[in-house]
Protein backbone atom coordinates (compact mmCIF):
# COMPACT_ATOMS: atom_id res chain seq x y z
CA UNK A 1 0.00 0.00 0.00
CA UNK A 2 1.16 3.88 -0.85
CA UNK A 3 1.79 5.70 2.02
CA UNK A 4 -1.34 7.86 1.14
CA UNK A 5 -3.42 4.95 0.75
CA UNK A 6 -2.30 4.04 4.10
CA UNK A 7 -3.00 7.54 5.26
CA UNK A 8 -6.08 7.70 4.22
CA UNK A 9 -6.88 4.23 5.93
CA UNK A 10 -5.85 5.12 9.32
CA UNK A 11 -7.73 8.66 8.48
CA UNK A 12 -11.10 6.72 7.34
CA UNK A 13 -10.88 4.22 10.46
CA UNK A 14 -10.41 7.11 12.90
CA UNK A 15 -13.08 8.94 11.27
CA UNK A 16 -15.03 5.65 11.25
CA UNK A 17 -16.13 6.76 7.30
CA UNK A 18 -14.76 4.62 4.21
CA UNK A 19 -12.06 4.82 2.72
CA UNK A 20 -13.34 6.07 -0.47
CA UNK A 21 -15.01 9.44 1.42
CA UNK A 22 -11.52 10.64 2.04
CA UNK A 23 -10.13 12.82 -0.16
CA UNK A 24 -6.19 14.27 -0.35
CA UNK A 25 -8.10 17.88 -0.25
CA UNK A 26 -10.36 16.57 2.81
CA UNK A 27 -8.86 18.74 6.20
CA UNK A 28 -9.18 16.52 9.82
CA UNK A 29 -12.30 18.56 9.92
CA UNK A 30 -13.59 17.91 7.27
CA UNK A 31 -13.69 14.43 8.35
CA UNK A 32 -15.26 15.14 11.80
CA UNK A 33 -11.99 14.21 13.45
CA UNK A 34 -11.53 16.18 17.05
CA UNK A 35 -8.26 17.09 18.64
CA UNK A 36 -7.71 13.79 20.80
CA UNK A 37 -8.81 12.07 17.15
CA UNK A 38 -5.89 13.79 15.96
CA UNK A 39 -3.69 12.75 18.45
CA UNK A 40 -4.94 9.00 17.70
CA UNK A 41 -4.73 9.76 14.25
CA UNK A 42 -0.61 10.99 14.32
CA UNK A 43 -0.30 7.82 16.98
CA UNK A 44 -1.06 5.81 14.51
CA UNK A 45 0.91 6.95 12.07
CA UNK A 46 4.01 6.43 13.38
CA UNK A 47 3.05 3.40 14.68
CA UNK A 48 2.39 2.51 11.18
CA UNK A 49 5.56 3.98 9.02
CA UNK A 50 7.90 4.07 12.30
CA UNK A 51 8.69 7.20 12.31
CA UNK A 52 8.32 10.12 15.16
CA UNK A 53 6.07 13.16 14.14
CA UNK A 54 6.71 16.36 16.05
CA UNK A 55 3.43 17.35 16.79
CA UNK A 56 2.46 19.04 20.21
CA UNK A 57 -1.25 19.48 20.83
CA UNK A 58 -1.00 22.81 22.57
CA UNK A 59 0.54 24.28 19.30
CA UNK A 60 -0.63 22.68 16.25
CA UNK A 61 0.22 25.06 13.76
CA UNK A 62 4.06 25.96 15.19
CA UNK A 63 5.63 22.61 14.46
CA UNK A 64 6.68 21.52 11.46
CA UNK A 65 4.36 18.62 10.10
CA UNK A 66 1.17 20.47 8.82
CA UNK A 67 -1.94 18.48 9.63
CA UNK A 68 -4.03 21.00 7.52
CA UNK A 69 -5.05 18.18 4.73
CA UNK A 70 -4.47 14.51 4.20
CA UNK A 71 -2.18 15.64 1.38
CA UNK A 72 0.07 17.73 3.84
CA UNK A 73 -0.08 14.55 6.64
CA UNK A 74 0.95 12.54 3.12
CA UNK A 75 3.84 14.89 2.61
CA UNK A 76 5.05 15.32 5.99
CA UNK A 77 5.50 11.64 6.50
CA UNK A 78 7.01 11.57 2.79
CA UNK A 79 10.00 13.75 4.14
CA UNK A 80 10.30 12.19 7.31
CA UNK A 81 10.59 8.77 6.07
CA UNK A 82 13.31 10.44 2.98
CA UNK A 83 15.25 11.88 6.35
CA UNK A 84 15.62 8.14 7.76
CA UNK A 85 17.05 7.42 4.68
CA UNK B 1 -32.55 14.04 57.06
CA UNK B 2 -33.40 12.09 54.52
CA UNK B 3 -33.75 8.58 54.33
CA UNK B 4 -32.15 6.40 52.04
CA UNK B 5 -32.84 3.36 49.87
CA UNK B 6 -31.20 1.42 47.31
CA UNK B 7 -33.48 1.42 44.05
CA UNK B 8 -30.64 -0.35 41.39
CA UNK B 9 -27.86 -2.79 41.94
CA UNK B 10 -25.76 -4.23 39.23
CA UNK B 11 -22.36 -6.28 39.40
CA UNK B 12 -19.88 -8.25 37.44
CA UNK B 13 -17.64 -10.58 39.29
CA UNK B 14 -16.47 -14.05 39.65
CA UNK B 15 -20.24 -15.48 40.63
CA UNK B 16 -22.04 -13.79 37.95
CA UNK B 17 -22.33 -11.28 35.85
CA UNK B 18 -25.40 -10.11 36.96
CA UNK B 19 -27.19 -9.73 40.36
CA UNK B 20 -29.37 -12.29 39.98
CA UNK B 21 -26.91 -14.99 38.88
CA UNK B 22 -24.28 -13.31 41.79
CA UNK B 23 -26.82 -14.00 44.46
CA UNK B 24 -28.14 -17.31 42.88
CA UNK B 25 -24.53 -18.73 43.54
CA UNK B 26 -24.19 -17.00 46.94
CA UNK B 27 -27.07 -19.37 47.81
CA UNK B 28 -25.28 -22.57 46.27
CA UNK B 29 -21.94 -21.72 47.91
CA UNK B 30 -20.22 -21.75 44.07
CA UNK B 31 -16.95 -21.20 44.34
CA UNK B 32 -15.47 -18.55 41.88
CA UNK B 33 -12.19 -18.93 42.42
CA UNK B 34 -10.02 -20.94 39.93
CA UNK B 35 -6.51 -20.89 38.05
CA UNK B 36 -5.66 -17.47 36.65
CA UNK B 37 -5.67 -17.00 32.82
CA UNK B 38 -3.20 -14.37 31.58
CA UNK B 39 0.19 -13.55 30.17
CA UNK B 40 3.28 -14.52 31.97
CA UNK B 41 0.51 -16.02 34.85
CA UNK B 42 3.57 -19.55 35.02
CA UNK B 43 5.75 -16.68 36.62
CA UNK B 44 3.95 -16.05 39.70
CA UNK B 45 3.84 -18.19 42.56
CA UNK B 46 0.09 -17.54 43.32
CA UNK B 47 -1.85 -18.55 40.19
CA UNK B 48 -5.25 -18.50 41.55
CA UNK B 49 -8.33 -15.98 41.64
CA UNK B 50 -11.61 -14.96 41.51
CA UNK B 51 -11.09 -14.02 37.72
CA UNK B 52 -14.47 -12.58 35.81
CA UNK B 53 -14.49 -15.30 32.34
CA UNK B 54 -16.57 -14.36 29.44
CA UNK B 55 -17.35 -10.72 30.07
CA UNK B 56 -16.41 -10.51 26.47
CA UNK B 57 -15.64 -6.51 26.38
CA UNK B 58 -15.05 -6.26 22.49
CA UNK B 59 -18.93 -7.30 22.07
CA UNK B 60 -19.85 -4.82 24.57
CA UNK B 61 -18.10 -1.80 23.73
CA UNK B 62 -16.63 -0.52 20.20
CA UNK B 63 -13.01 -0.12 19.44
CA UNK B 64 -13.39 3.89 20.10
CA UNK B 65 -14.53 2.89 23.47
CA UNK B 66 -11.62 -0.12 24.12
CA UNK B 67 -9.18 3.02 23.95
CA UNK B 68 -10.35 4.89 26.48
CA UNK B 69 -11.66 2.01 29.02
CA UNK B 70 -9.49 -0.02 31.06
CA UNK B 71 -11.12 -3.56 32.76
CA UNK B 72 -11.97 -1.60 36.01
CA UNK B 73 -13.74 0.71 33.47
CA UNK B 74 -15.72 -1.77 31.73
CA UNK B 75 -16.81 -3.54 34.63
CA UNK B 76 -17.88 -0.64 36.37
CA UNK B 77 -20.15 0.47 33.18
CA UNK B 78 -21.79 -2.59 32.67
CA UNK B 79 -22.74 -2.98 36.60
CA UNK B 80 -23.36 0.69 36.61
CA UNK B 81 -26.23 0.09 33.80
CA UNK B 82 -27.76 -2.89 35.44
CA UNK B 83 -28.08 -0.33 38.48
CA UNK B 84 -29.39 2.13 37.01
CA UNK B 85 -31.71 0.02 34.50
CA UNK B 86 -33.34 -1.60 37.58
CA UNK B 87 -33.73 1.65 39.28
CA UNK B 88 -35.46 3.49 36.43
CA UNK B 89 -34.58 6.36 36.48
CA UNK B 90 -33.40 8.84 33.64
CA UNK B 91 -31.62 11.47 34.22
CA UNK B 92 -32.06 14.96 32.57
CA UNK B 93 -33.23 18.78 34.15
CA UNK B 94 -32.51 19.09 37.70
CA UNK B 95 -31.70 15.69 38.90
CA UNK B 96 -29.32 15.64 36.04
CA UNK B 97 -27.75 18.56 37.66
CA UNK B 98 -27.80 17.14 41.04
CA UNK B 99 -27.50 13.27 41.20
CA UNK B 100 -23.88 12.37 40.84
CA UNK B 101 -21.76 8.95 41.22
CA UNK B 102 -18.78 8.12 43.56
CA UNK B 103 -17.21 5.03 43.23
CA UNK B 104 -14.35 3.45 44.82
CA UNK B 105 -11.01 2.22 43.33
CA UNK B 106 -7.32 0.98 45.02
CA UNK B 107 -5.36 0.96 41.88
CA UNK B 108 -7.58 1.98 39.02
CA UNK B 109 -6.38 0.96 35.77
CA UNK B 110 -3.66 -1.51 36.69
CA UNK B 111 -3.63 -3.49 33.80
CA UNK B 112 -2.94 -0.36 31.40
CA UNK B 113 0.17 0.35 33.62
CA UNK B 114 1.18 -3.29 33.16
CA UNK B 115 0.44 -3.30 29.84
CA UNK B 116 2.42 0.38 28.85
CA UNK B 117 5.32 -0.61 31.36
CA UNK B 118 5.95 -4.06 29.46
CA UNK B 119 5.73 -1.91 25.88
CA UNK B 120 8.31 0.00 27.16
CA UNK B 121 10.18 -1.65 29.43
CA UNK B 122 10.71 -4.91 28.44
CA UNK B 123 9.84 -4.22 24.68
CA UNK B 124 11.67 -1.15 24.24
CA UNK B 125 9.13 0.55 22.62
CA UNK B 126 9.64 4.02 22.82
CA UNK B 127 6.10 5.42 22.17
CA UNK B 128 2.86 4.44 23.69
CA UNK B 129 -0.84 4.65 22.72
CA UNK B 130 -2.28 8.73 23.71
CA UNK B 131 -4.70 7.55 25.84
CA UNK B 132 -2.64 5.76 28.73
CA UNK B 133 -3.39 8.56 30.75
CA UNK B 134 -7.49 8.85 30.64
CA UNK B 135 -7.75 5.13 30.36
CA UNK B 136 -5.23 4.27 33.52
CA UNK B 137 -6.51 7.24 35.63
CA UNK B 138 -8.34 6.24 39.17
CA UNK B 139 -12.12 8.42 38.41
CA UNK B 140 -11.44 7.17 34.78
CA UNK B 141 -14.84 4.53 35.69
CA UNK B 142 -17.10 7.43 37.68
CA UNK B 143 -16.10 9.91 34.75
CA UNK B 144 -17.53 7.35 32.33
CA UNK B 145 -20.25 6.34 34.38
CA UNK B 146 -21.10 10.10 34.73
CA UNK B 147 -20.92 11.06 30.66
CA UNK B 148 -22.80 7.57 30.28
CA UNK B 149 -26.08 8.38 32.02
CA UNK B 150 -25.63 12.41 32.14
CA UNK B 151 -25.09 12.76 35.83
CA UNK B 152 -23.90 16.42 36.21
CA UNK B 153 -23.53 16.41 40.15
CA UNK B 154 -20.66 15.27 42.56
CA UNK B 155 -18.65 13.09 41.40
CA UNK B 156 -15.21 11.61 42.40
CA UNK B 157 -13.33 8.84 43.37
CA UNK B 158 -12.53 7.15 46.73
CA UNK B 159 -9.15 5.34 47.55
CA UNK B 160 -8.79 3.67 49.63
CA UNK B 161 -7.61 0.05 49.51
CA UNK B 162 -9.88 -2.67 50.49
CA UNK B 163 -12.27 0.07 52.03
CA UNK B 164 -12.32 2.16 48.81
CA UNK B 165 -15.78 0.95 48.24
CA UNK B 166 -17.39 1.57 51.21
CA UNK B 167 -16.38 4.57 51.78
CA UNK B 168 -17.38 5.92 48.29
CA UNK B 169 -20.61 4.29 49.51
CA UNK B 170 -20.64 6.05 52.64
CA UNK B 171 -20.01 9.49 51.04
CA UNK B 172 -22.78 8.75 48.58
CA UNK B 173 -25.49 7.77 50.87
CA UNK B 174 -24.49 11.02 53.65
CA UNK B 175 -24.49 12.82 50.36
CA UNK B 176 -28.24 11.64 49.65
CA UNK B 177 -29.28 11.77 53.19
CA UNK B 178 -28.12 15.60 53.92
CA UNK B 179 -30.18 16.50 50.71
CA UNK B 180 -27.22 17.69 48.93
CA UNK B 181 -28.36 14.67 45.96
CA UNK B 182 -31.48 13.38 45.57
CA UNK B 183 -29.44 10.23 44.09
CA UNK B 184 -26.31 8.93 43.93
CA UNK B 185 -24.70 6.41 41.68
CA UNK B 186 -21.84 4.47 44.08
CA UNK B 187 -20.14 1.23 44.51
CA UNK B 188 -16.98 0.61 42.98
CA UNK B 189 -14.39 -1.67 41.30
CA UNK B 190 -10.86 -3.16 40.48
CA UNK B 191 -8.84 -5.22 38.36
CA UNK B 192 -5.89 -6.09 39.38
CA UNK B 193 -5.44 -9.81 38.16
CA UNK B 194 -2.80 -9.07 35.52
CA UNK B 195 0.79 -10.40 35.91
CA UNK B 196 2.20 -7.35 37.88
CA UNK B 197 -0.60 -6.34 39.91
CA UNK B 198 -0.98 -10.30 41.26
CA UNK B 199 3.15 -9.62 41.56
CA UNK B 200 2.61 -6.70 43.40
CA UNK B 201 0.96 -9.11 46.34
CA UNK B 202 2.83 -11.99 46.29
CA UNK B 203 5.57 -9.62 47.76
CA UNK B 204 3.46 -9.11 51.17
CA UNK B 205 3.56 -13.15 51.59
CA UNK B 206 0.20 -13.04 52.81
CA UNK B 207 -2.08 -15.20 49.45
CA UNK B 208 -2.87 -18.40 49.84
CA UNK B 209 -1.80 -20.47 46.74
CA UNK B 210 -4.74 -22.97 46.96
CA UNK B 211 -7.94 -21.50 48.36
CA UNK B 212 -9.94 -18.48 50.78
CA UNK B 213 -10.97 -19.80 54.14
CA UNK B 214 -11.79 -17.22 56.44
CA UNK B 215 -12.51 -17.95 59.87
CA UNK B 216 -11.05 -21.36 59.33
CA UNK B 217 -7.89 -22.70 61.63
CA UNK B 218 -6.71 -23.79 58.56
CA UNK B 219 -6.58 -20.47 57.02
CA UNK B 220 -4.09 -19.49 54.55
CA UNK B 221 -4.03 -15.73 53.22
CA UNK B 222 -6.35 -14.12 50.84
CA UNK B 223 -6.70 -14.99 47.09
CA UNK B 224 -7.31 -11.70 44.74
CA UNK B 225 -11.24 -11.16 42.97
CA UNK B 226 -11.98 -8.60 40.64
CA UNK B 227 -14.70 -7.15 39.06
CA UNK B 228 -17.68 -4.28 40.06
CA UNK B 229 -20.31 -3.77 42.63
CA UNK B 230 -22.58 -0.46 41.81
CA UNK B 231 -26.10 0.61 42.81
CA UNK B 232 -28.93 3.68 42.99
CA UNK B 233 -28.67 5.50 46.54
CA UNK B 234 -32.12 7.54 46.38
CA UNK B 235 -33.91 9.69 48.55
CA UNK B 236 -36.64 7.99 50.43
CA UNK B 237 -39.12 9.84 49.43
CA UNK B 238 -38.46 10.86 45.69
CA UNK B 239 -38.37 6.68 45.19
CA UNK B 240 -41.82 6.47 46.53
CA UNK B 241 -43.26 9.43 44.73
CA UNK B 242 -42.36 7.53 41.71
CA UNK B 243 -43.26 4.23 42.95
CA UNK B 244 -39.57 2.63 42.87
CA UNK B 245 -39.08 -1.26 43.65
CA UNK B 246 -36.68 -0.59 47.22
CA UNK B 247 -34.49 -3.42 47.92
CA UNK B 248 -33.43 -1.79 51.41
CA UNK B 249 -32.63 0.94 53.49
CA UNK B 250 -29.14 2.08 54.44
CA UNK B 251 -29.43 3.63 57.78
CA UNK B 252 -25.76 4.92 58.80
CA UNK B 253 -22.17 4.24 58.30
CA UNK B 254 -19.19 5.18 59.98
CA UNK B 255 -15.29 5.46 59.04
CA UNK B 256 -12.25 5.40 61.59
CA UNK B 257 -8.70 5.35 61.34
CA UNK B 258 -6.52 2.97 63.60
CA UNK B 259 -3.73 5.41 63.15
CA UNK B 260 -1.12 2.46 64.47
CA UNK B 261 -0.04 0.27 61.37
CA UNK B 262 0.05 0.00 57.51
CA UNK B 263 -1.14 -3.04 56.98
CA UNK B 264 -1.86 -5.23 61.05
CA UNK B 265 -5.51 -4.52 61.43
CA UNK B 266 -6.62 -3.22 65.01
CA UNK B 267 -9.25 -4.63 67.08
CA UNK B 268 -10.05 -1.31 68.56
CA UNK B 269 -10.50 0.49 65.14
CA UNK B 270 -12.74 -2.67 63.55
CA UNK B 271 -14.77 -2.07 66.74
CA UNK B 272 -14.59 1.74 66.67
CA UNK B 273 -16.21 1.60 63.44
CA UNK B 274 -18.93 -0.87 64.12
CA UNK B 275 -20.06 0.87 67.20
CA UNK B 276 -20.01 4.60 64.94
CA UNK B 277 -22.60 2.53 62.53
CA UNK B 278 -24.84 1.40 65.60
CA UNK B 279 -24.77 4.73 66.57
CA UNK B 280 -24.85 6.95 63.67
CA UNK B 281 -28.43 4.26 62.55
CA UNK B 282 -29.79 4.90 65.87
CA UNK B 283 -29.98 1.19 66.56
CA UNK B 284 -28.98 -1.43 69.35
CA UNK B 285 -26.41 -3.64 68.28
CA UNK B 286 -28.76 -6.64 69.14
CA UNK B 287 -31.26 -5.79 66.44
CA UNK B 288 -28.01 -6.56 63.80
CA UNK B 289 -29.02 -10.40 62.43
CA UNK B 290 -26.21 -10.46 60.34
CA UNK B 291 -22.69 -9.01 59.03
CA UNK B 292 -21.08 -9.22 55.98
CA UNK B 293 -17.48 -9.65 57.37
CA UNK B 294 -14.26 -8.05 55.73
CA UNK B 295 -13.14 -12.08 56.54
CA UNK B 296 -9.85 -11.85 54.38
CA UNK B 297 -8.96 -15.47 54.93
CA UNK B 298 -5.50 -14.12 56.81
CA UNK B 299 -4.84 -14.98 59.86
CA UNK B 300 -4.85 -11.19 61.31
CA UNK B 301 -8.05 -9.89 59.87
CA UNK B 302 -10.35 -12.79 60.80
CA UNK B 303 -9.15 -13.11 64.34
CA UNK B 304 -9.19 -9.09 65.07
CA UNK B 305 -12.35 -9.33 63.29
CA UNK B 306 -14.22 -11.83 65.27
CA UNK B 307 -12.65 -9.89 68.45
CA UNK B 308 -14.29 -6.27 67.70
CA UNK B 309 -17.29 -8.35 67.04
CA UNK B 310 -17.39 -9.52 70.56
CA UNK B 311 -16.13 -6.50 71.62
CA UNK B 312 -18.85 -4.35 69.66
CA UNK B 313 -22.10 -7.08 70.51
CA UNK B 314 -20.99 -8.94 73.56
CA UNK B 315 -23.54 -11.69 74.28
CA UNK B 316 -25.12 -10.75 71.34
CA UNK B 317 -22.26 -11.68 69.31
CA UNK B 318 -22.96 -15.66 69.42
CA UNK B 319 -26.62 -15.55 68.29
CA UNK B 320 -25.39 -12.99 65.33
CA UNK B 321 -24.45 -14.05 61.69
CA UNK B 322 -21.17 -13.67 60.32
CA UNK B 323 -20.07 -14.68 56.43
CA UNK B 324 -17.21 -13.70 54.14
CA UNK B 325 -18.50 -14.27 50.69
CA UNK B 326 -14.83 -13.78 49.65
CA UNK B 327 -14.28 -17.29 49.98
CA UNK B 328 -16.60 -17.55 46.66
CA UNK B 329 -15.79 -14.25 44.71
CA UNK B 330 -12.38 -13.76 46.37
CA UNK B 331 -11.02 -9.95 47.54
CA UNK B 332 -12.05 -7.23 45.26
CA UNK B 333 -10.13 -4.95 46.91
CA UNK B 334 -11.35 -1.37 46.03
CA UNK B 335 -14.94 -3.12 44.50
CA UNK B 336 -14.93 -5.44 47.29
CA UNK B 337 -17.35 -3.66 49.36
CA UNK B 338 -20.07 -2.92 46.72
CA UNK B 339 -19.91 -6.42 45.74
CA UNK B 340 -20.30 -8.12 49.46
CA UNK B 341 -23.40 -5.81 49.75
CA UNK B 342 -25.24 -7.74 47.89
CA UNK B 343 -25.06 -10.15 50.15
CA UNK B 344 -26.42 -7.60 52.56
CA UNK B 345 -29.32 -6.98 50.21
CA UNK B 346 -29.76 -10.77 49.65
CA UNK B 347 -29.95 -11.39 53.43
CA UNK B 348 -32.42 -8.51 54.35
CA UNK B 349 -34.79 -8.59 51.16
CA UNK B 350 -34.67 -12.91 50.33
CA UNK B 351 -33.77 -13.87 54.06
CA UNK B 352 -30.73 -16.02 53.01
CA UNK B 353 -27.86 -15.91 54.06
CA UNK B 354 -24.53 -16.29 51.85
CA UNK B 355 -22.08 -18.85 53.34
CA UNK B 356 -18.57 -18.84 54.40
CA UNK B 357 -17.26 -21.82 52.02
CA UNK B 358 -14.20 -23.22 52.23
CA UNK B 359 -14.76 -23.75 55.77
CA UNK B 360 -12.78 -26.70 57.05
CA UNK B 361 -11.59 -26.77 61.18
CA UNK B 362 -13.43 -24.38 64.10
CA UNK B 363 -10.37 -21.70 65.08
CA UNK B 364 -10.95 -20.59 68.77
CA UNK B 365 -10.11 -16.93 68.04
CA UNK B 366 -12.94 -16.95 65.27
CA UNK B 367 -15.52 -18.61 67.64
CA UNK B 368 -18.86 -16.68 66.15
CA UNK B 369 -21.74 -18.56 63.41
CA UNK B 370 -20.25 -17.63 60.66
CA UNK B 371 -22.34 -19.60 58.44
CA UNK B 372 -20.01 -22.59 57.39
CA UNK B 373 -20.41 -23.46 54.02
CA UNK B 374 -24.08 -23.84 53.25
CA UNK B 375 -26.66 -20.88 52.88
CA UNK B 376 -28.89 -20.55 55.46
CA UNK B 377 -32.60 -18.98 55.79
CA UNK B 378 -33.04 -16.64 58.58
CA UNK B 379 -35.19 -13.12 59.01
CA UNK B 380 -32.51 -10.39 59.48
CA UNK B 381 -33.92 -6.68 59.36
CA UNK B 382 -30.48 -5.33 60.28
CA UNK B 383 -27.21 -5.99 58.81
CA UNK B 384 -23.86 -4.45 58.75
CA UNK B 385 -20.87 -4.36 55.86
CA UNK B 386 -17.42 -4.63 57.33
CA UNK B 387 -14.23 -3.11 55.47
CA UNK B 388 -11.26 -2.68 56.98
CA UNK B 389 -8.07 -1.45 54.81
CA UNK B 390 -4.75 -1.48 54.37
CA UNK B 391 -3.33 2.14 56.14
CA UNK B 392 -5.85 1.27 59.21
CA UNK B 393 -8.71 2.69 57.03
CA UNK B 394 -11.96 1.66 58.37
CA UNK B 395 -15.93 1.98 57.00
CA UNK B 396 -18.95 0.13 58.16
CA UNK B 397 -22.21 0.53 56.75
CA UNK B 398 -25.97 -0.34 58.19
CA UNK B 399 -28.80 -1.65 56.08
CA UNK B 400 -32.23 -2.33 56.92
CA UNK B 401 -34.95 -4.61 55.15
CA UNK B 402 -37.83 -2.37 54.22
Amino acid sequence: MSIQDQVIAILAEQAVLEPSDVTMASTLEDLGIDSMGVVESIFAIEEAFDVSVPFNANQPGASDFDISSVASIVAGIERLKAEQG
Amino acid sequence: MKRVVITGAGTINALGLNVPDTMAAMQNGVCGIGPLEFRDVDRLSIQIGGQVKNFEAEARYNRQQMSLYDRFTQFTLAAAKQAIDQSGLTFSGELSAKAGVVLGTAGGGVSTWDDNYRAVYEEGKNRVHPFVVPKLMNNAAAAHVSMEHNLKGPSFTVSTACASSNHAMAQAFAMVRSGMAPVMVTGGSESMLCFGGVKAWEGLRVMSRDACRPFSANRNGMVQGEGAGVFVFEDYDHARARGADILCEVIGFAMTSDASDIVMPSKAGAARAMKGALQDAQINGDQVGYINAHGTGTTANDKTECAAVADVFGAHADRLMISSTKSMHGHLIGGTGAVELLACIMALRDGVIAPTIGYQEPDPECALDVVPNVARDAKVTVALSNAFAFGGMNAVIALRKI
